[in-house]
């Protein structure tokens, strides 16, 4: 039988999964994937949480992260474009403007 | 009546506030005139308070406010006047107002003139808190009060050099000052132990509270208290060994001397046994000890006195053992004759101080009798008012001090204890011997000043007329023996002498005189034809012995001074700065390392803080899983 | 059984698909196998009985965000490889493994859970769209109404930040330091 602990597991590997591609990659829109990759884990769990308490707040939450993930690659995306007209790269070593 | 205490307390503070306004500015006269004149009405208050309490037989006991309230400690600004303390004020406010006018005409000269009456008026505030307070808390404000003002008057000339022990036993004046003040602080220390093992066992800091409670208190608890509570009383009144202090703080300008090294601030530990006597009444070898420890340092200073060539310093010799009769006194348990002591002695005292001053200021501060001689034609007043206090000293009736120490030498007696009594017999033949031998090598004989080509003028009038009531009370304090005796033990225990004693009064009044005129004679017959030095005495051991005060200083100052400057040093360079400061260091060394360090972090690139931010997310990771795991 | 089935299978696919996004050197391999991450993470909401969630799920991210990354891979030069600096895997890899072995750790761990109280328990015989309907319109209505005006903003400002100088090309060079410069010229 699949318990709550199996979603979480997987949800948790998923997280991982997408940490390290945080962690490693240096293309701006690699960044971004990852970034989805982390939120479709939460959202696993969310759902998965959800589901064993028989309580719909979890879903609740999880529509939201939606929401976000949505606002937040339509203005990522926006800025990239922007980034990239003035750069011409999306390579993150390049952006080391934040040195004081 | 509390008005007139208010005025009597406050007066001196408002004077030392109005004084210090002009304190950074040049000489102004009227501020010596003001200072006088607060001070004169403090005393005026001092003396209708004394009329008051004598004719009701009733203290003024008032609580001007709360002011410490902490858990079960409750401090209250509380002040009383009985017949004790308004027997203080009275001597206090006398002896300081004369000294008020009369550092008008002394220190006419000086550049520091203002300054010096703040400091002077804000001494006797301190003193009257300190004799007015009904509490041991408020007593010690004072108590600290008058160690400062001594400490700022004495090191009041702070500008002066340095000087070898050779050239002036007492190096500078901020030397003494800093001497004085660190010896005090030794034992007020004392003090502070005495009051807080009071506290710790009554609960109370209130006089007539604690006071009720003596007959509860285990002795163990009642012999540390009051041996502590005299430990503070010998620092301020300079009982041996905690004496050097007083013969050096003479660096002070000549009034400070007569106001608070003769008169007031000396006398606050008889003040305080006085105060405190139902605690040594029931603690007999406490009693004893003061009384020995007071018969001792009377001989002990006399005998310093006897060769000692310092003008100033002679009378200060003769200051402690003056105070050691007075603790002789309180020691046996006549308190009333200790307090009586007291008051004549601050007259006389303050009387020959100031005139040592005039002499100084004849003399431009020359203090050494040797070079001084034949002053009686130029200073005749001087003569007259030195000569009648150094008689009061002597002893020599019908003078106050010859009513005074006699009770005091009748007490041993009295009390049995020969030995005592023939100490201060002979004490008083030394008292007799030096004070005159000081008169007759300033006054008579040939003028050896002469050769310094100094010329030599008498004081101004008013400082001379202000003296006059000093010389006056000099005189005939004595006559108010039985007076004051019915007024003071009505607060004080009685004390008679034994019948056996009574018969015998005219036999030992005749021993005392015998040796204070014996004394005088011999002074005559050595000084008053001017000076003869011997060689083969001043090189003698015991000359030499005395004339170096018994090594006390240089003991001091080998084995205590320097050892304790040599650990200082040690522990400043091993401990402080390999321990203390390196460990402070390190600290600062290990943040800043680690601040370089980390700042590596901060490289600006973006990946590298995501970096960062993951090794930030396992370790919260690790804390929550671990604490998971403990709890 | 079924079920089972279906979880472990999907697990592993995901689990790849995911993989095969974050390590991928060209983008438009990570960005298919993403997409198709999330049509079977909406697999997951099917089998979890949030079948709205699930849909929705297909729509906003397999339909829109996709959609909206291959708009934006069209700026870019998506056919070529990416060349990146990456980091150095195996700390990298440390890190990752070690979270992922925490986070196992913790939800394999026994969850004492007895306290939890379902505060919006699904209603019986309603389906699970019902469901979201009436708790999202009762106690979630007003962060509703938030994120939607947060989309309309999201909207607006990703239309306006890319909108801009539409009509340069970005991909050829001979252009690109047309606009370089130009933007250049505007900052000065």
């Amino acid at each position: 039988m699949i318990g709550l602990s199996h979603y979480l597991i997987l949800s948790g590997l998923l997280f991982a999964i997408g940490l390290v591609g945080i962690l490693r990659r240096k293309n701006l829109l690699m960044l971004f994937f990852a970034t989805e990759v982390m939120l479709n884990a939460a959202n696993v769990a969310f759902a998965a949480t959800s589901h064993y308490y028989g309580d719909l707040t979890g879903q609740m939450f999880a529509f939201f992260i939606i929401a976000i993930a949505a606002s937040e690659v339509a203005i990522g995306l926006g800025l990239l474009i922007v980034l990239y007209k003035k750069t011409g790269t999306l390579d993150l070593d390049n952006l080391a403007t934040m040195k004081g | 009546m509390e008005k007139y205490l208010y005025i009597a307390l406050f007066a001196p503070l408002a004077s030392s506030l109005f004084a210090a306004l002009f304190g950074m500015s040049p000489k102004k006269m009227f501020v010596g005139v003001i200072a006088s004149i607060l001070l004169g009405i403090s005393f005026l208050a001092s003396v209708v308070l004394a009329l008051y309490v004598n004719q009701t037989g009733e203290g003024i006991h008032v609580t001007m406010m709360e002011w410490i309230g902490a858990g079960d400690l409750l401090v209250p600004f509380g002040f009383l006047v009985d017949q004790v303390s308004v027997t203080m004020m009275v001597v206090v406010t006398l002896v300081s107002t004369v000294v008020h006018i009369y550092s008008i005409g002394y220190m006419d000269h000086d550049k520091s003139f203002n300054r010096f009456f703040s400091y002077l008026s804000a001494f006797v505030f301190s003193m009257l808190v300190l004799v007015m307070s009904d509490n041991f808390a408020g007593l010690f404000i004072g108590w600290e009060g008058v160690g400062v003002c001594s400490w700022l008057l004495i090191g009041f000339w702070y500008h002066k050099p340095d000087v070898s022990v050779e050239e002036n036993p007492s190096i500078s004046p901020s030397w003494a000052a800093n001497e004085a003040f660190i010896v005090n602080r030794i034992a007020d220390l004392g003090m502070l132990v005495g009051i807080f093992i009071l506290f710790w066992n009554t609960g109370s800091l209130q006089y007539d509270v604690v006071f009720a409670q003596i007959p509860h208190l285990s002795e163990a608890v009642l012999v540390a208290a009051a041996t502590a509570l005299f430990i503070g009383a010998m620092g301020k009144s300079a009982q041996f060994p905690l004496h050097t202090w007083l013969t050096d703080a003479m660096e002070g300008p000549t009034p400070v001397s007569a106001l608070i090294h003769a008169a007031t601030m000396v006398t606050a530990g008889v003040f305080l046994v006085i105060r405190a006597n139902p605690i040594f009444m029931v603690t007999p070898d406490v009693s004893y000890f003061i009384a020995a420890l007071g018969t001792f340092v009377a001989f002990f200073a006399a005998s310093m006195a006897l060769v000692n060539r310092d003008l100033k310093r002679i009378i200060a010799y003769s200051t402690l053992s003056q105070l050691g009769y007075m603790f002789a006194a309180a020691g046996l348990g006549a308190y009333w004759i200790a307090l009586f002591h007291l008051a004549a002695h601050a007259f006389f005292k303050a009387l020959l101080f100031l005139g040592a001053g005039n002499v100084m200021h004849a003399m431009h501060d020359e203090l050494d009798i040797f070079k001084m001689g034949g002053l009686k034609k130029s200073m005749r007043w001087t003569y007259i008012y030195m000569g009648v206090a150094s008689l009061a000293l002597a002893g020599i009736p019908p003078l106050a001090g010859f009513f005074s120490k006699d009770a005091i030498i009748e007490t041993a007696f009295n009390e049995g204890r020969l030995i005592l009594w023939a100490i201060l017999v002979l004490t008083a033949g030394m008292t007799a011997f030096y004070s005159f031998r000081q008169v007759f090598l300033t006054f008579e004989g040939d003028r050896r000043y002469e050769e310094f080509g100094i010329h030599p003028h008498e004081m101004y009038k008013f400082v001379l007329i202000a003296m006059a009531p000093l010389a006056i009370l000099a005189v005939i304090a004595g006559f108010f023996q039985s007076a004051f005796h019915s007024f003071i033990t009505q607060l004080l225990p009685n004390y008679e002498m034994s019948a056996h004693t009574h018969h015998l009064v005219w036999i030992l009044g005749a021993i005392v005189l015998a040796f204070a005129v014996g004394g005088i004679a011999l002074a005559w017959i050595k000084y008053s034809k001017g000076l003869k030095r011997s060689e083969k005495v001043e090189n003698g051991f015991l000359y030499k012995l005395l004339k170096n005060q018994y090594y006390i200083p240089k003991f001091y100052a080998d084995f205590i001074s320097k050892p304790y400057a040599m650990i200082s040093e040690l522990l400043w360079k091993s401990v402080d700065m390999k321990i203390v400061d390196a460990t402070v260091d390190g600290i600062a060394r290990l943040l800043y390392n680690g601040g370089d360090s980390a700042r590596k972090m901060q490289t600006g690139n973006l990946s590298n803080n995501l970096n960062w931010m993951g090794v930030g997310l396992v370790s919260l990771l690790l804390v929550a899983t671990i604490t998971a795991l403990i709890g | 059984m079924y079920e089972q089935i279906a979880f472990y299978l999907f697990s592993v696919l995901t689990i790849g698909l995911f993989l095969v996004t974050v390590l991928s050197k060209n983008l438009l391999y990570a960005m298919t196998s993403l997409a198709a991450g999330m049509v079977l993470v909406s697999g997951f909401f099917f089998l979890l009985g949030a079948d709205f969630l699930g849909v929705v799920q297909l729509i906003v991210y397999v339909g829109a965000v996709m959609a909206l990354y291959a708009f934006a891979m069209m700026f870019f030069d998506a056919t070529k490889d990416t060349k990146e600096n990456n980091t150095n895997g195996s700390w990298i890899f440390l890190l990752g493994g070690l979270t992922a072995l925490l986070l196992v750790m913790m939800f394999a761990a026994p969850i004492f859970s007895e306290s939890v109280v379902a505060s919006y328990p699904s209603v019986e015989g309603a389906t699970n769209p019902q469901n979201v309907g009436m708790v999202l319109f009762t106690k979630y209505l007003i962060p509703f109404e938030v994120a939607a005006v947060m989309l309309l903003v999201a909207m607006i400002a990703g239309i306006i930040l890319a909108g801009k100088k539409m009509d340069h090309s970005l991909t050829t060079n001979e252009d690109n330091i047309e606009v370089k410069t130009l933007s250049k010229e505007e900052e000065l």
